[in-house]
Formats: structure tokens, sequence, C-alpha cells
């Protein structure tokens, strides 16, 4: 009797992921089986023209490449953040998680026009650098793929941030202390006990980053312009401009695939190596 | 690195210890013997941790010196200090396997190859956790897990031993074995040890000094049977053991006795320290086996109202409220007859020895 009514509870949700969900992911699918953008004659037809064509091969491989890099930036910066958040007092702490958080509360659009104008040709970061006369031309940022991971690495970056710090905060801070005890220099106790045991927020900050930069289709556009072309401008492209919705069917399903076969990967080692936390 | 160390000195001086504006540690002095052991006991929050984490180099100092064998070590980082330390949680690296976290101080010291095998099974052994080299520590039990602590702090042969509370998180009868253990090894070892307690039963048994603290100050630090019977303050004279205390005032003074007029209503003539003058009004502390009942008035005997009996092991522990309206505990062995009854006097045993302390009116 319980058991029951404990299953018909997840009932509603089950329908409404079922309804919003599911179906429309199986019509996409469904649409990609047709030859023609009039959606009359089934076939693989647009499957072949897309994996037949170089140009496909080169978009998938810059898509996942621009989240490689996203990731191995917000890495980059995002680690030692956590670590001096977690260094530092509970005062500062709760600034510092304002400011983490802030971007979350501020629209992608805002954010992406804001670096237009901090990485433009007259932007803050040309200025900057032509008056301390490291270059004398302005640098071209925009519309390069050096400016959009830039721009991505900064608005990805709570989602970077927040669960590492949040399994960072509840390893035992005596394990550091165990550690110094012990002889091991800070560097060593780095290596051999915080990032091991951080690994599965480093993984989920890293999932949660690759699957968010690989699919930003306002910053990729805005800042990458038309020259820089990722699979979802690709899927713009074909549904709002061609309307060919058929290909773009299959192209949304190219990134689903990839996207998804990365992100499980990176699951499964994270899976691995989260049986270490406290409770 | 020589193989067996010798026990060294520790010397805590004068040393001071604030968070922000709050006291923790509040001029702390102890001079500490090789080889010895010596327990902190207190109360929760008097300071026991901070002045661990203080002599371990986690904490800085606000004024004084930590001294091994003579030599200032307040300037060394925790990992160049050569001091070994349990922590209360053990934090075991929860990813690394017994023998990893033992081999862990090893290796950070450049130790390598079989010399690493020969010390994990060594310190394992000493342990009796043998068997259990490749077992993660979640799947040890408490006990397991505090001695791989101990054999992690111990294989990299330290010079100190630092225990902050080893025992806590065990049952009472693992708890003994693993003091009797740890004394065992401190001995061979001949290590210098302090262990940080709230357990003044365990202070007693594994100690050979003890220093009772409170609010951040030692009251008292002496060998665990003078801190019984002669406790220098009221505080350690509460915190330690059971004891009764009289209200009172001295009414007659002769060289090193004191006459004291209790005002439950008996004179009793104490050795006293020139302290205490005529006419000061004086606590009497008394440890309950001190007291005894008796049925027949006299002088040095106060008239008590007796309450409840209550067999307690070997022992029968009455209660008993004076006219003046003090609640007392007298402890005496059991006898096989019932007591007489009529025992209506309180009066201090044979070999009594009472402690004065000045009283604020
Ligand atoms: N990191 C800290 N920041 C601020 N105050 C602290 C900190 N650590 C300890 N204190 C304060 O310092 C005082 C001494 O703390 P300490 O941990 O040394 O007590 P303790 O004797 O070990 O107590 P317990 O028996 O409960 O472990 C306490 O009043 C505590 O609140
Ligand atoms: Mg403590």
């Amino acid at each position: 009797m319980r058991k029951a009514a404990e299953w018909q509870l997840a009932l509603p949700l089950a329908l409404a992921f079922a309804s919003i969900f599911l179906a429309p992911l199986l019509m996409l699918v469904g649409v990609s089986f047709f030859n023609d953008d009039k959606i009359t004659q089934p076939g693989f037809g647009q499957w072949a023209k897309f994996l037949g064509d170089p140009f496909s091969y080169k978009v998938i491989a810059d898509t996942m490449l621009l989240g490689v890099k996203t990731v191995c930036a917000t890495v980059l910066i995002g680690y030692p953040l956590a670590l001096v958040y977690l260094d530092a007092s509970p005062r500062v702490q709760k600034v510092l998680i304002f400011i983490i958080v802030m971007p979350l509360l501020l629209s992608v659009v805002v954010r992406t026009f804001a670096w237009i104008v901090v990485l433009g040709r007259e932007g803050v970061v040309n200025t900057v650098l032509m008056q301390i006369g490291v270059i004398s031309e302005p640098l071209r940022l925009l519309q390069t793929e050096l400016g959009l991971v830039i721009s991505l690495t900064q608005i990805e970056m709570p989602l970077m941030l927040l669960p590492l710090i949040s399994v960072m905060s509840r390893l035992d801070p005596n394990m550091r202390d165990a550690s110094a005890a012990l002889g091991a220099s800070r560097w060593r106790t780095l290596f051999t006990v915080i990032v091991p045991l951080s690994m599965p927020g480093l993984v989920a900050g890293c999932l949660l980053v690759f699957a968010s930069s690989t699919t930003a289709f306002i910053s990729q556009t805005v800042i990458g312009g038309v020259r820089l072309i990722y699979l979802p401008l690709l899927i713009w492209q074909q549904s709002l401009v061609v309307f060919n919705w058929p290909l773009a069917a299959v192209v949304s399903i190219t990134l689903l695939v990839s996207v998804l076969s990365v992100v499980s990967a990176l699951s499964y080692l994270g899976r691995r190596s989260s049986g270490y936390l406290h409770g | 690195m020589q193989s067996t160390p010798a026990g060294r000195t520790l010397d805590v001086e004068d040393l001071t210890v604030r968070y922000g504006q709050a006291l923790a540690v509040d001029g702390v002095t102890l001079a500490i013997e090789p080889g010895e052991v010596v327990a902190l006991l207190g109360p929760s929050g008097c300071g026991k941790t901070t002045l661990l984490r203080v002599i371990a180099g986690f904490v800085r100092q606000a004024a004084g010196r930590v001294r091994v064998d003579g030599a200032p070590i307040d300037h060394l980082p925790a990992n160049q200090r050569n001091i070994g330390i349990v922590f209360q949680n053990y934090a075991l690296f929860p990813h690394m396997t017994v023998a990893e976290n033992v081999a862990y101080g090893l290796r950070a010291r450049g130790v390598r190859g079989p010399e690493v095998q020969a010390r994990i099974s060594r310190f394992l052994d000493v342990v009796q956790l043998g068997g259990f080299r490749e077992r993660l520590p979640r799947q040890l039990s408490g006990g397991q897990q505090q001695r791989v602590a101990l054999a992690r702090a111990l294989a990299v042969e330290p010079s100190i031993l630092l225990l902050d509370e080893p025992f806590a998180a065990l049952d009472r009868n693992l708890r003994l074995d693993m003091q009797i253990e740890v004394k065992r090894l401190q001995r061979t070892l001949g290590l210098t040890t302090i262990l940080v307690t709230h357990d003044q039963d365990e202070a007693m048994s594994v100690a050979d000094r003890i220093a009772v603290m409170n609010k951040g100050r030692v009251e008292q630090f002496d060998k665990p049977v003078a801190i019984y019977d002669r406790p220098q303050t009221l505080f350690v004279n509460g915190f330690i053991g059971t004891t009764n205390l009289l209200n009172g005032k001295v009414s007659a003074r002769e060289g090193g006795t004191a006459t004291v007029a209790l005002d439950a209503g008996a004179t009793l003539r104490l050795p006293a320290s020139a302290d205490f003058g005529l006419g000061a009004p004086v606590l009497l502390s008394v440890r309950p086996e001190q007291l005894a009942l008796s049925s027949v008035p006299g002088p040095e005997c106060w008239r008590v109202e007796p309450g409840l009996s209550l067999p307690l092991g070997a022992q029968l522990v009455h209660e008993a409220r004076t006219t003046d309206g003090v609640s007392l505990k007298i402890v005496e062995s059991r006898r096989a007859e019932p007591p007489s009854a009529g025992r209506v006097y309180c009066t201090l045993t044979d070999d009594a020895r009472p402690t004065l302390f000045p009283r604020s009116t």
C-alpha cells in the first residue's frame, strides 16, 4: 500500500516530463528521418547529407574544442579561487559567495553585451593595453575564439565554483593539518589530499561548464560572430533562416549525442571518486 | 633520522593565544620532562585544543615561546616541527588504504623503497593491525581507525606526541584497552606525550602529571595524587573528584594551626597557612570518604539530618543535611551488619586531609 502510494506521488512529474520533454524529443528524432523540408518523404537523406560533408565534422570538432577550452580555463582560474574561498574567514566567505553567485542573477544577454564593451576595438582591454604600451595596434578579440573563451569563462564560472566549493567545504579541515604535521609541504598536501578528495566537485563543475558552453548560442553568436560556426548556430540557421527542419533536427541530435557522450564519460569518472566524502 | 627517538623536553613558556579579542590561552607555562605523559584536563572551551594546535604549529601565539630540548620551534612551520598529532576525529586520509596512510609521512620525508614497507609493517604490528593493510579507513571500526591514526603519527618517529581526546569516541572497554596500549607504546618509545582529555579518570590513570586548565589558564600542574589530595584552587578542588564544602571562620590561630568554627556547629583544629588570619571567612573542602557518621556528640562533631543511603559497589553513600542547610555526601565501606540507628552526628575521619580555601563574603 505504502509503496504504491509513493510512486503515485511521482506520477504528475513523470507525466509532465513525458509530455514536455520526451515527446518533443521523439518528434525531433522522427523529423530527422525526412528527406525534404516540407516533411513529406521519409528517408535518410538529411543524415546522409550532414554526415557526408567534411564541414560538419569540423563544426562538431570546433564545438567540442570550445567546450574543452572553456572547461580548462574555468578549472585553472576556478580551482585556486575555491582554495582562496576555503581559507577565507567566514565574513569574507559571505562576500565571496555573493560575488560568485551574482553573475547568475544577470541575464546571459546582459553579460554577453558587457563583454562586447570590454573586448571591443576601443574596449577596456585594448585601451588599457595600449596606454601602458604593451601593444600599439588594438587587438582583435571580438569574433575570435580567444575572445569567446574569455567571456564564456567568466559567464560559466559560477557553474564551476559552486560544486567545487560545496564539496571542498565538506572536507575535514584537520586533514590538512594532519598532512602538515606528517611533514608534507603545502603543494604535496594540495596534490595528494585536497585535489583527490575534491574530485567529485571538480568533475561536476567540468560537466556543467562543458554542457553549458557548448550550447551557449547567444554568447557564441554575439561574441563569436558569424565567422565562428558552432553546432547551435547551424541549428538556428537551418530551423529559422532556411526552414530546413529535418536538417536542423539532424544537427540537434548530433549536438545532443556529442555533449551527452562527453558528459557521461566525465560523470563515470566522478562516480568512481565520490566515495570518500564525509556525510 | 635515528631509529629510537630519545625523550625530549618540551617547554611552554608564558603562552598566550587570542582569537580576535577573546583570550583562548592565557599565559600558560609548562615544563615537561623527557618521556613524560602530561594530561591537559579541563572543561569544554578552556583552551586545551588551542594549546596543542600552537605546539603543533597550526596556530600562531600572540605571545610566549615553545621549546623542544631547549631550542625554540616557534619560527618553524608545522611540517618541519616533527611533532606527531592524533586528532579527536582521527583525520585519516579516506582515499588511501591503511598502509598508504601510514606511509604518507614517510614519503613526505623522502623515505623510499623497502624502508617504507619495513616501517609500515613494524608500526602496524605495534598497533596490532598487521592484517588490515589494504583496507580503506571507512572499512574499519572506530577503535581500529584510532590505532591507524596512532601508527601514522608514530611511523615518522616524532620527537613529541600530541593526543587530542583520542579515546573520546570509543566505548568503555575499548577505551581501557587503548589507554593501556598507548601507555605501553609511549613507554617503549620513550616519547614525551601530551594527552588532552576531559575525563578525569583517564587523566589520573594514564598521566604522570596533570595540568588542570580553566578559562585559558593552568590552575595546577602536579602529580595526579597531589592534585586529588592537595588541590590548590577552589576550581581544581571542585573539578577533580567529588567534594563537600562547609562554611566557617577562623576563630583562633597558633603557629601553623588554625581553629575553624564551622557554621554547621563544630570546631576543628587544622593546619593552615598564615594567609588565613583571625576571623577570616573560609571554605572547608572534605572528600566524601573523609567524613563519618556517629551517634555520639562531641566538640568536633556537627549535627546532621540523615537522608538517603545508597549502596554503590563496595561502598555505601549517605546523604545528609547540616543545620545551616548544606547537603553533604558521605562514603563508607559497606559492613556486614547494618549500621546502628541514631547516627546524627558527622565528623572527620582520622586520616582526613581537608583543604581550606578563602571565602569571599
Ligand atoms: N578558530 C577559532 N576561532 C575563534 N575562536 C575559537 C577558535 N577555536 C577555538 N576558539 C575559542 O577558543 C576557546 C578555546 O577553545 P579550544 O578548542 O581550545 O577548547 P577545548 O579546551 O579544546 O574545548 P573542548 O574540550 O570542547 O574540545 C573557546 O572559547 C573557543 O570558542
Ligand atoms: Mg578540544
